[in-house]
């Protein structure tokens, strides 16, 4: 496939299609919308971190006065243990199911136990108080440390590791070479174990949803997600409700960052909709959503890395335990796959382990496991370059993946950009600057790089040609990150037309084909590909349309500036036939323009980035503040340089925060202590720098438009470049996450440079 | 419990509802009288989604009685743009790329606002500590503070109106 080269539209920072209804307060998100004879839904939580449910008798909530329906486990499709994993994309059934309502057992605080739906919201947190849930309680674990011991507290009794039941409930690995002959070689050996604490995505929005369930079972689902589909498949799949009969329309998403890549509210809500014959709205409080959603992993890793005294890396280790919270499925893949990837290391050894305990089933949270990945692997890399009295960049670009280089996680890469980002931020202005005066305040600078896979999959588009002769372009993918002026962008580009007569749109399950979820950074990569395939046979109808018209063959005719021409004077001369005057002379000519595209699209590449990082340390009150930023990522093509930007920005400060302060603390009962934003401390305006953005553009040879997903890898390398930034400054390396103020405080006050821990 | 009934003015028009005892304003808001662009992101004042002035001071309407907007003039989301025409501040968060996911959008411009009324002439760390208030968790920030700095300055005219 050819590039688009001169472009008009690609490149430029329009205004996205969504921007006057978010800027006027018009965009309904999933809390926004209301129905006539709607009800309230509300759900009861376990308090115990671990408990097995006896009995739940619901019968006086039943009979409390405005109380319409009352949900348990017993009303959601069970899928047993025994019959094996049910996969729904990267999700088991079997433990969604058991997420979204508890069976035999509540695996943790907050762990929805029953489910009341009443006239008022008030009247449905009354009638939860009303259900008597019998609860045997349970020893319970949180801590990585504490939930491997060999005498811990077992979640999941038929889970076996090395033939005991355990806690570890899986283990994956990627090895390349041998590392007890790569470590033989190196003159500098460096193993360090790192800790991370639980964060969670922090999207403003907590999830919501609207149900309504006709008495013939059509349902009609409102709710904000990354992926209608994904609603309608889980919803389907725990009520018995065909696909056919659930539409889901997207609302508007305030925030995901992948925690709102599987369902909460939404199969309760339908049965509760069902069941009371009314429609059902339920929204999570905050507290619920930082209880019972989300977060990610906190992690235990280890990090072993060798080099020659000419810096060559000749092997390295490392072990990444995750925690998954209630259910399997931490990303032990992002940790172990991604983080030795930036580099060509001929004996690797890269191993992930899921590790269950009593705290919330994990969720996706940008670039899962990447990041805690990242944290070890990039703080020793840091420490190896200082052994070997190498500039940090200098050592990443002397042993940088590049075209040819095998990962270990499997491909061999084509062309990739990683090379390009050090060499970008060698040469950018922050590195070349002096860290300045900060007045006794001691100020430091660190680098890191990251890797995310990214990723392509099943997207769906139509692209049709309104009776006016303007365009209405509906994708299946919820936006969250300004993709809906990625696709506005390309397909004005296309059809050499304004960007403002293309209208985008967000299709519900029922109106547009199937669309996998909005993750991985695959959106505008894939769904490019869908409009682009669409625009163009709608380019070759307006051809055809054409050549009809002038009588001559359709190959004759090209596609310019929004109208068509003859392709030269041999075709004969023929003013130009516009987009407008086209469509108005289509139910004439053929009928009605447009087309879709239903793709299993391929050929996604990878990301790179390099970040640098400055920060000034406040020694009386241990607070460390990033003063300077700058982002350095190959993004394939910036189709919209705005979001592309904002993505960068977006992922570097959620990286601060989880590097800095953002952490789940846990009381002696083993709950959450912080589940507000007052406490749980994400970074405010004023906590930041302006972050500055290097887009290196290497494009993607496999993508009309040259696009490489974005959205993941400006989180990856964040805490390791803030990381090795407060070591420049105080000379103390942080082993564990976050370096918050009572942490450096003590680190500081300890005078012991090496203690940190 | 009788429900309360309540006369303020909100965006200008004069305005009435029920709402019970213990209702915030933003309930009210967002439920009787239906403008729903103001958002619930914390019900604890942390998150700022749902700023609103009152008598041209900035609170958050989650922290304030439904039955406290007695006499009180009020202005949300809805109420910033003169009909077809924005904002100033609104036009530059659409050219900046200032918002993504767009739920604290409401919040923040309301709350820029506010700071531009007291203070035409901030500085970029006046901003951001005006701002403080109010999360984002998509953009960290960056083109906000650029949106609203360059807004003062457009509004005390000193750089023209860009072209269309």
């Amino acid at each position: 496939m050819n590039l688009v080269t001169n472009n008009k539209w690609i490149g430029q920072r329009t205004i996205r299609p969504d921007g006057m209804d978010k800027v006027t307060g018009r965009a309904q998100f999933a809390a926004d919308t209301t129905m006539p004879g709607q009800i309230w839904g509300k759900i009861l939580r376990s308090p115990h971190p671990h408990a097995r449910i006896r009995s739940i008798d619901t019968s006086k909530a039943e009979k409390l006065p405005g109380v319409k329906a009352v949900v348990t486990s017993r009303d959601i499709v069970d899928f047993t243990i025994e019959k094996g994993a049910v996969m729904l994309g990267i999700q088991d059934m079997r433990w969604i199911c058991r997420n979204v309502m508890a069976r035999d057992k509540a695996l943790f605080p907050g762990h929805p136990v029953a489910a009341v739906a009443a006239t008022t919201e008030a009247i449905a947190a009354e009638a939860c108080k009303l259900i008597e849930v019998d609860y045997e309680v349970l020893p319970w674990s949180i801590e990585i440390e504490d939930a491997i011991k060999p005498d811990a507290p077992v979640l999941h009794e038929f889970n076996k590791f090395e033939g005991k039941p355990s806690n570890i409930v899986g283990r994956l690995e990627h090895k390349k070479g041998d590392i007890a002959e790569g470590f033989k070689q190196a003159d500098v050996v460096i193993e360090r174990t790192f800790t991370t604490r639980p964060v969670h995505q922090g999207y403003i929005e907590p999830h919501a949803c609207l149900i309504s369930v006709a008495p013939d079972g059509k349902t009609t689902i409102w709710s904000s997600s990354q992926g209608q589909f994904m609603v309608r498949a889980m919803t389907s799949m725990l009520t018995g409700i065909p696909q056919s009969d659930i539409r889901a329309i997207p609302a508007e998403i305030g925030g995901g960052f992948g925690g709102k890549t599987i369902v909460y509210l939404e199969p309760v809500a339908t049965l509760l909709a069902k069941k009371s014959g009314r429609p059902v709205k339920m929204v999570m409080t905050r507290e619920e959503v930082m209880r019972a959603t989300g977060p990610t992993s906190g992690s235990r890793s280890t990090v072993k890395i060798g080099a020659t005294k000419d810096g060559r890396i000749v092997a390295a280790h490392g072990t990444f335990y995750l925690q998954a919270g209630a259910f399997p499925g931490s990303p032990i893949r992002g940790a172990a796959g991604c983080s030795f990837t930036p580099y060509d290391i001929p004996n690797l050894l890269s191993e992930g382990f899921d590790v269950c305990s009593n705290r919330s089933k994990v969720a996706a949270y940008r670039a899962p496991g990447a990041p805690i990945g990242a944290y070890a692997v990039e703080c020793v890399m840091d420490e190896v370059a200082e052994a070997l009295k190498m500039d940090p960049l200098d050592f990443r670009l002397k042993n940088g993946a590049k075209e040819g280089t095998k990962a270990a996680h499997g491909p061999t890469f084509p062309r990739i950009g990683y090379i390009e980002t050090v060499e970008a931020a060698k040469a950018s202005p922050h590195y070349a600057a002096p860290l300045g005066d900060g007045h006794g305040k001691p100020r430091g600078r660190g680098v890191a790089s990251g890797f995310w896979f990214n990723a392509g999959g099943e997207s769906s588009a139509q692209v049709n040609i309104t009776e006016d002769g303007n365009v209405v372009v509906t994708t299946g993918h919820p936006d969250i990150g300004g993709s809906r002026a990625g696709i506005a962008n390309i397909c004005a580009e296309l059809l050499g037309i304004d960007y403002r007569r293309v209208s985008v749109i967000i299709g519900d399950t029922q109106t547009v084909g199937f669309s996998n979820l909005t993750g991985g950074s695959r959106v505008l990569f894939a769904s490019a590909m869908v409009v682009t395939q669409s625009a163009e046979k709608v380019i070759q109808t307006l051809r055809e349309r054409a050549a009809k018209i002038w009588n001559i063959d359709p190959e004759a005719v090209k596609w310019e500036q929004g109208a068509a021409h003859p392709a030269s004077p041999n075709a004969g001369q023929f003013p130009p036939l516009t987009l407008e005057e086209l469509a108005e002379k289509a139910p004439a000519m053929g009928g009605p323009i447009g087309a879709g595209v239903q793709l299993n699209t391929q050929g996604a590449d990878g990301g790179f980035g390099t970040h640098i990082c400055d920060v000034e340390i406040d020694t009386d009150l241990g607070i460390a503040r990033v003063i300077r930023y700058t982002a350095v990522q190959d993004v394939g093509r910036a189709i919209h340089p705005g979001y592309v930007e904002g993505q960068l920005q977006g992922g570097v400060a959620q990286g601060i925060g989880w590097a800095l302060n953002e952490e789940y603390i846990y009381t002696k009962e083993g709950k959450v202590d912080n589940p507000g934003f007052l406490d749980y401390r994400m970074p405010v305006c004023s906590d930041l720098p302006m972050i500055d953005c290097i887009m290196v553009e290497v494009p993607n040879p496999k993508h009309p438009q040259g696009v490489k997903g974005v959205g993941e890898v400006p989180l990856v390398p964040v805490m390791a470049a803030v990381a090795s930034a407060i070591y420049n400054a105080l000379g103390i390396r942080f082993y564990s996450l976050p370096m918050s103020p009572p942490k450096v405080s003590a680190a500081l006050d300890a005078g012991m440079k090496q203690a940190a821990e | 419990m009788a429900k309360i009934h309540v006369t303020t003015t909100i965006n200008g028009e004069p305005m009435e509802y029920l709402c019970e005892p213990n209702d915030t304003m933003l309930d009210a808001l967002r439920g009787p009288l239906g403008l729903t662009g103001s958002k619930e992101g914390c019900s604890s004042g942390d998150c700022g989604a749902c700023s609103i002035t009152v008598d041209d001071r900035l609170i958050c309407s989650c922290l304030m009685l439904a039955a406290e907007a007695e006499g009180h003039e009020l202005r949300t989301i809805e109420g910033m743009a003169h009909g077809e025409q924005l904002h100033p501040l609104q036009q530059k968060f659409l050219e900046h790329a200032a918002l993504q996911c767009g739920i604290c959008t409401s919040g923040m411009l309301v709350a820029s606002d506010a700071l531009l009324r007291k203070n035409p002439d901030p500085s970029e760390e006046e901003v951001r500590f005006w701002l403080a208030g109010n999360l984002c968790r998509c953009t960290g920030y960056d083109k906000i503070v650029r949106a609203v700095l360059e807004t003062a300055a457009e509004m005390r005219g000193e750089i023209k109106e860009a072209a269309q």
